[in-house]
């Protein structure tokens, strides 16, 4: 059964206007949210996937960052044409986020239940009681331990986990469409990363959210999503369901990232591979592919012409890579991934 | 919270102690003699100085001293017969007190308006505007200052009395000499305080939440900009403290001030003494009350 878009963005480009040069951070990045669906985007720090979310959520300072083209559709409605106050409307409302480090996303002088309950007063004009069992009733969704005492502490007289557990009740208390989560379990230990990503399972079965999930962790990615889009350098460079790009990735990046994570059947002495190099300077991007630098299967062609989007069997399993191109298989006989 | 204040409390009461031990003895080191007198006869000079006790070692003198200290008793002026030290307190303190006070008051309020619309309007006119008050207000003292304020507006436009104390319109100008320094130095930290936090993490949070720029500002931002700045206070008592001499004597204001000028030059010993504990005792009080407000602002400083 195919479910209507709930998001969408076309084409978006966002720069940042620095004194070296305008930062070319998102390069004409498509995709797409359905209801009730986990998407992922994936790649390495600096390639744009912050960026492009908090263009979508209005949270880029539109003093030096500017949005230079693209649409967002949110249930029909272009929210980059929305002026701040009417976009206001809708943070922390209908699209609400989670960032990566509780640590220094809470304020640190205001009580947990204040920060919690700030949004709801705000976009639902209930009164404070209202608010406070609102909250408790979140608190509680997300089975924090008890929750009255936890609305009177501050920030730092909890742990990690726990202060991540209370960005989310901050962002659900709207109940909200949309959440975005970014890297949301980056700043934490292994078993609280485990913890978190259940509690986030749990609850989109629970409140019908759908989820933009950010991350560079592959492993991350496995539990949560149905559908990964794979970034770098301001472009996607794949995208599929997770099934399909975990089994059959087509881009030499998405190989790079699944290479990087660590396997139990692995041999111990072997080494985890990492991708080698950095990122292209966004200034002035590479002509071509722009990961042609750091991959070991360029051609020359690679590094003059960009990649066309080439398709595969599973419907809308698309990358951005030379290697695909029949003309390319013809000379190989096979994709050089499945030759290895 | 009960064992930091009580830790407060105590550095407080031996910071008092030493500055009285200290002030004793240095007092003691100043040439001369308060009864030195050529106009008196030697016999009754002596007479003198065995009725204050004069005429016994500085270690007894020190001793008595203390413990009079204790019950509150700051023993008699020496030039300013039959009046009590802490009458002259009772009665000159007041005033300074009031001019220091609305000054503060004043000052504070100024300043901290004055570094968030900076910080808001960075870049642009009025921060430019704002900024260049800040540097004057910095580089002038009060006796510069003072006497081109007391020009333009007491005598030129004469809107307001040259000198004199009572009236709320007397109350303006030296309160307005008196604290345009605090004004700069708050305008400026708290400027750079203000910038400081519009980059924090919470405050990108706060605006995820929704909230319009004026909530931003005044419940994520302002409280957390205000740490920085509340270890100021302290020393902008001590300087409007101390600055309100001039100012008192500038603007004729029957200030403790004078008194505490008087004191030195005439070596009234218990005055002295008085005078100095009391600002001494009143400054740590002050740092004693801006230590527990730090506490009761961020929270974090007081668990530890």
């Amino acid at each position: 059964m195919e479910n209507r878009k709930l998001l969408e963005v076309k084409d978006l480009v966002v720069h940042f206007d620095t004194f070296q040069g305008a930062v070319q951070a998102v390069r004409g990045v498509s995709w797409y949210l359905k209801e009730k669906e986990t998407v992922a985007i994936v790649g390495e720090s600096g390639c744009g996937k912050t960026v492009s979310i908090q263009t979508v959520i209005g949270l880029n300072p539109r003093k030096n960052g500017s949005v230079r083209g693209g649409e967002v559709l949110f249930e029909g409605k272009d929210l980059l044409a929305l002026t701040q106050k009417e976009m206001r409307e809708y943070q922390g409302n209908q699209l609400s986020i989670i960032f990566q480090d509780p640590f220094t996303f809470l304020n640190p002088t205001m009580t947990v239940g204040e920060q919690i309950m700030e949004p709801y007063l705000l976009h639902s004009r209930a009164s404070r009681q209202e608010a406070r069992a609102r909250a408790l009733e979140i608190l509680r969704l997300i089975s924090l331990p008890n929750p009255e005492e936890t609305m009177k502490r501050y920030p730092h007289q909890l742990s990690g986990g726990m202060r991540q557990r209370v960005m989310v009740a901050m962002a659900l208390i709207c109940d909200p469409k949309i959440l975005f989560a970014d890297e949301p379990t980056t700043a934490l230990d292994v078993t609280i990363q485990a913890q978190i990503m259940e509690l986030m399972n749990g609850l989109k079965e629970k409140l019908n959210t759908s989820i933009v999930l950010i991350t560079h962790d592959m492993g991350v990615v496995a539990n949560m999503a149905e559908r990964i889009y794979v970034m770098y350098a301001g472009k996607i460079v794949e995208h599929g369901d997770a099934e399909t790009v975990f089994h059959h990735p087509k881009h030499p990046y998405t190989w790079g990232l699944l290479g990087s994570v660590p396997r139990l059947d692995e041999r111990i002495q072997s080494e985890l591979y990492s991708i080698p190099g950095t990122p292209p300077d966004l200034i002035a991007p590479p002509k071509g592919c722009a990961f042609a630098a750091r991959c070991r299967y360029a051609k020359q062609i690679c590094r003059k012409c960009e990649p066309p989007r080439i398709g595969f069997e599973e419907p809308e399993h698309y990358a951005y890579c030379w290697l695909n191109h029949p003309e390319c298989i013809r000379r190989n006989g096979v994709t050089v991934r499945e030759e290895e | 919270m009960v064992r930091y204040i009580g830790q407060k409390v105590l550095i407080a009461l031996a910071t008092v102690f030493v500055l009285a031990t200290a002030t004793f003895f240095l007092m003691k080191l100043i040439p001369g003699d308060p009864f030195a007198n050529d106009k008196v006869s030697v016999a009754v000079q002596e007479k003198q100085r065995e009725y204050y006790g004069l005429d016994r070692p500085v270690a007894v003198q020190y001793v008595t001293y203390m413990k009079n200290l204790l019950h509150g008793d700051l023993g008699y002026s020496m030039k300013k017969t039959g009046r009590t030290v802490v009458d002259i307190i009772r009665e000159a303190f007041p005033v300074s007190a009031k001019l220091g006070l609305f000054s503060l008051l004043i000052s504070e309020a100024v300043g901290i308006l004055f570094g968030i619309l900076c910080a808001q309007f960075r870049g642009k006119w009025p921060d430019y505007l704002l900024m260049v008050v800040a540097i004057l207000g910095i580089a002038l003292p009060s006796m510069v200052l003072g006497p081109i304020v007391r020009y333009l507006l007491g005598v030129k436009l004469q809107i307001l009395p040259v000198s004199g104390w009572g009236s709320f319109k007397q109350m303006l100008m030296p309160a307005f000499v008196l604290g345009l320094g605090t004004i700069a130095g708050n305008t400026r930290s708290m400027r750079a305080s203000m910038l400081a936090t519009t980059t924090q993490d919470y405050v990108k949070t706060a605006q995820a939440k929704g909230l319009p720029p004026v909530k931003v500002v005044l419940r994520h931002q302002l409280r957390n900009s205000l740490v920085p700045i509340i270890p100021n206070l302290g020393g902008q008592i001590a300087g409007v403290l101390m600055g309100s001499f001039v100012v008192e004597s500038m603007f004729l204001i029957g200030g403790l001030g004078r008194y505490f000028v008087d004191s030195i030059t005439n070596l009234d010993y218990p005055l002295i003494m008085g005078l100095t504990i009391f600002y001494g005792a009143f400054l740590v009080t002050m740092n004693l009350l801006v230590d527990i407000l730090y506490g009761l602002i961020d929270p974090r400083i007081r668990m530890k």
